[in-house]
């Protein structure tokens, strides 16, 4: 059955709206709320290509899309790995996926953290809750050509011991010596022999070179606003501080108008950008 | 000096003639529920004959005209977006087959479509919805099917309507650029005719099957002289000198709680609004749970689900919303596309419920100004007995 | 081995003080070390002192009933320990753990609070510095409160 007039053409590019087939290999729970999602292209294809920092947008057949950060190895050919938290009806219907279901994927999307401007400097990267996500391929890439950087640090601040992200990673990562990482916590039980204290508190305990320092944060953006606030206090310039904005997004590809923040598109025009640039924007209420 | 054509009124229906017999879905306006509305037209029966349309802050009525004029109104509630740009769009279907799903990308129809009555002010949204579906690193190719397949006919204003600030935002009222054909309507006594000008190959091919003289240089100047008039005509103006760093610098300037107390967050503006590009997508399955749509609906900044993300909008409060749309509209679309995002066609005044009016917005918020309010506080304070005025 | 002295001329809290002011300090300080597992102080007992952590953790706890123990706060090298001493009824008000070994300079708070009050200028100088310190760690638990990791917008 042939419904097309004659006139009818086909659009010679693929929309940009719509995904790519990528099957689930694994599925793992990171903590209570939280699943990492190994995913798979599932048309030969393999999978894009992506820089430290930018994101995908999911498709759950039935449940809908979100935008998802990619989180693996950007060196690792063949996986995308995602971490997500059990919020919204989409997210919860990804937690609920299994081994060999099938999603749509779209991506990637958005600017990537400044790895290669890092080159040479100090790197400090400041994590808070699920904000490790994002910023894991950075550690990855820092840690695989470790020489190429001064000091590498790694401060993390979730709620509690039981929120943060990775714990088997972060402790291979601890017991590095060319790389430095602080975790904290806000609330602990008599059993946690770490650090507890907002994550701010860590900035002026931890060693590197305010002057030569590139900084990239992740978090929730009240503790992105105080933790560049604390860098900028200890002495780091406001245009080698990085944050990942977030907004509502429906399309990734600057057509629906839905993550503007002021003049920005967060999903094309960031979601990583430089903080000096962006905090005019951050002091305007409900912008 | 482009050439200038003489098409006669009685001849008119030869260019309806001409655009169906190369494949064109004719739309152009026509009344339809108290409204001057944009749809398909079988003949030139179809057009507003006679019509004109009545516009103020909240208020639109169709009046009869003392003549027969075919595009003798302003512009209605629609605007072309609906064609280029449609209010509901489905991207994709997808079947899933056990633990498979195949996603099908819809089979997009590109119909050739002419757009009969195209006014100067809509020529200008069109290049500016062109920016945002066809200018940036990803492009819509569905919108691009549409557009390329579309033929223009723009039709200057012979009267600017109450509403209207299209002189002020330099997107009118005569078409100059954008139109594969533009027609000035002039009527004198029993004269009727239309002075025609083609803006490219296509609309001087089908300008040359039409029955036509060349112009009279008189002629030309009548032409100039209504669009002269029409220029007058403005009911609206806005200064737009410096508007974007005044809007930035106003972003917590009173008035928006001012505007917030009367706007519905209704969102009209944004619907009638030629260029705005807001939509939203929506994930549907069928009852089954084995087919599923995407579809790409026209949103609206004013709604509290626009900027959701977990834990609740980011624009909770009116004043948030009508300040986003506004200052979207006049100032950070300068930084995000180049141009304003207003082509002053004042359809979000005429269908305002509340006739709320940008161009009162604006120019209150420049008389007060929050950085002159407060450099004149300093003033006061340094007691320097300046008088300002 | 490093003298007292020097120890505090090191030290954050008391880097850059006057050389008389440095000295009283000297008068009134003593090396302190303490096993992991070890209390400095616990709520309610008398504050007389305050330490300048040199190495270690040391966890600001509450006893909160049937949940046991709760961490407030964690401090480490180049901190200050305890502002109780200053403030009538001079009594701890929570408990302080040592959460490994750590190293620390007491103050004898008792001697201070009596040299503070006849040399009013010895009394602001080590005033702005326990305010400053009480801002920032009220402000960190101003954020704690929050919970930062979670809230939106």
């Amino acid at each position: 059955m042939n419904l097309m007039p004659e006139n009818e053409v086909m659009p010679a590019a693929p929309h940009p709206m719509a995904p790519l087939p990528f099957r689930v290999q694994r599925v793992r729970r990171e903590t209570r709320d939280t699943f990492t999602l190994e995913l798979q292209s599932a048309n030969g294809a393999g999978r894009p290509s992506f820089l430290a920092g930018q994101f995908n947008m999911v498709y759950v057949f039935g449940a809908g899309e979100v935008p998802m950060s990619i989180t693996g190895d950007p060196a690792d050919q063949d996986t995308i790995i995602h971490t997500t938290r059990s919020v919204g009806m989409v997210s919860q219907a990804i937690c609920k996926l299994k081994s060999g279901d099938m999603v749509g994927l779209r991506g990637p999307f958005g600017t990537p953290w400044p790895v290669e401007e890092a080159a040479g400097k100090d790197v400090v990267v400041v994590a808070g809750g699920i904000g490790l996500a994002p910023l894991r391929p950075v550690v990855y890439q820092l840690l695989a050509d470790r020489a190429k950087f001064g000091k590498v640090v790694l401060i993390y601040g979730t709620r509690t011991p039981a929120d943060i992200l990775y714990q088997k990673e972060l402790a291979k990562w601890r017991s590095r010596l060319d790389f430095r990482v602080a975790v904290t916590v806000d609330r602990a039980p008599a059993a946690w022999r770490g650090s507890v204290g907002v994550v701010t508190t860590l900035i002026p305990k931890v060693s590197f070179d305010p002057q030569r320092t590139v900084a990239m944060v992740c978090g929730p953006e009240v503790m992105m606003r105080f933790v560049a606030r604390e860098l900028e206090a200890r002495g780091v310039e406001k245009n080698r501080i990085y944050i990942s904005m977030e907004r509502n997004m429906k399309c990734a590809v600057g057509f629906c108008g839905h993550c503007q923040l002021g003049p920005q598109f967060i999903c094309k025009d960031g979601a990583v950008f430089r903080y000096d640039r962006i905090r005019p924007l951050l002091g305007i209420r409900e912008l | 000096m482009p050439e200038h054509s003489i098409l006669q009124r009685a001849h008119f229906e030869q260019l309806l003639g001409a655009l169906k017999t190369r494949g064109y879905r004719v739309i152009g306006p026509t009344v339809r529920d108290g409204a001057i509305v944009y749809d398909d037209l079988n003949s030139t029966d179809d057009l507003p004959v006679g019509w004109t349309d009545e516009q103020e802050g909240g208020t639109y009525r169709l009046k009869r005209r003392g003549d027969a004029a075919l595009f003798g109104y302003v512009v209605g509630p629609h605007s072309w977006k609906r064609f280029l740009h449609p209010p509901a769009v489905r991207l994709w279907q997808a079947n899933r087959t056990g633990k498979n799903i195949q996603i099908e990308e819809e089979k997009h129809a590109a119909p050739k479509m002419a757009f009969l009555g195209v006014r100067a002010c809509e020529l200008h949204a069109i290049s500016i919805q062109d920016k945002v579906f066809l200018g940036g690193s990803f492009v819509d190719p569905l919108y691009k099917a549409r557009r390329e397949g579309a033929f223009l006919v723009a039709v200057n204003c012979g009267q600017a309507g109450n509403t209207c600030f299209c002189a002020s935002m330099n997107a009118g009222p005569k078409a100059d650029f954008g139109f594969d054909l533009a027609l000035t309507e002039i009527i004198e006594g029993s004269e009727h005719y239309f002075l025609a000008e083609a803006g490219t190959p296509l609309g001087e091919e089908i300008l040359q099957e039409l029955e036509h003289r060349p112009a009279e240089n008189i002629e030309v100047e009548k032409a100039g002289s209504i669009h002269e008039k029409t220029a007058q005509q403005m009911g609206r103006t806005v200064d737009t000198t410096g508007i974007k760093d005044l809007l930035y610098a106003n972003m917590e300037h009173p008035r928006w709680d001012d505007v917030a107390s009367r706007c519905l967050a209704c969102s009209n503006c944004t619907m009638v609004c030629p260029t705005c590009f807001c939509t939203t997508v929506e994930d549907v399955t069928d009852l089954k749970g084995d087919h599923a749509e995407r579809w790409q609906k026209w949103d609206s900044c004013f709604t509290a689900d626009f900027s959701y993300i977990h834990g609740g909008s980011v624009r909770s409060s009116t004043k948030s919303r009508y300040r986003q749309w506004m200052t979207h509209k006049l100032a950070s679309w300068i930084d995000q596309f180049g141009s304003s995002g207003c082509v002053g066609c004042g359809r979000c005044i005429t269908w305002c419920p509340v006739a709320i009016d940008l161009t009162e917005e604006v120019r209150v918020i420049r008389a007060t100004d929050i950085r002159t309010k407060s450099m004149a506080k300093e003033t006061d304070d340094g007691n320097t007995g300046t008088n300002p005025r | 081995m490093e003298t007292l002295e020097r120890i505090l001329a090191e030290h954050p809290f008391s880097r850059d003080l006057q050389k008389p002011y440095a000295e009283l300090l000297v008068g009134c300080a003593a090396n302190v070390r303490f096993e992991a597992g070890e209390f400095l102080f616990r709520e309610g007992d008398e504050a007389n002192q305050f330490y300048l952590i040199r190495q270690g953790i040391v966890s600001v706890e509450i006893f909160a009933g049937p949940s046991g123990q709760t961490t407030i706060t964690t401090m480490g090298e180049g901190e200050v320990l305890g502002w109780s001493w200053l403030f009538p009824p001079y009594r701890w008000k929570f408990d302080a753990r040592a959460v490994e070994l750590t190293r620390a300079i007491a103050l004898d708070g008792k001697c201070l609070r009596a040299k503070c009050e006849a040399d009013h200028d010895l009394g602001y100088e080590l005033l702005k510095r326990f305010a400053l310190m009480v801002e920032q760690r009220l402000d960190a638990t101003r954020l704690q409160l929050l919970n930062v990791y979670e809230s939106h917008a």
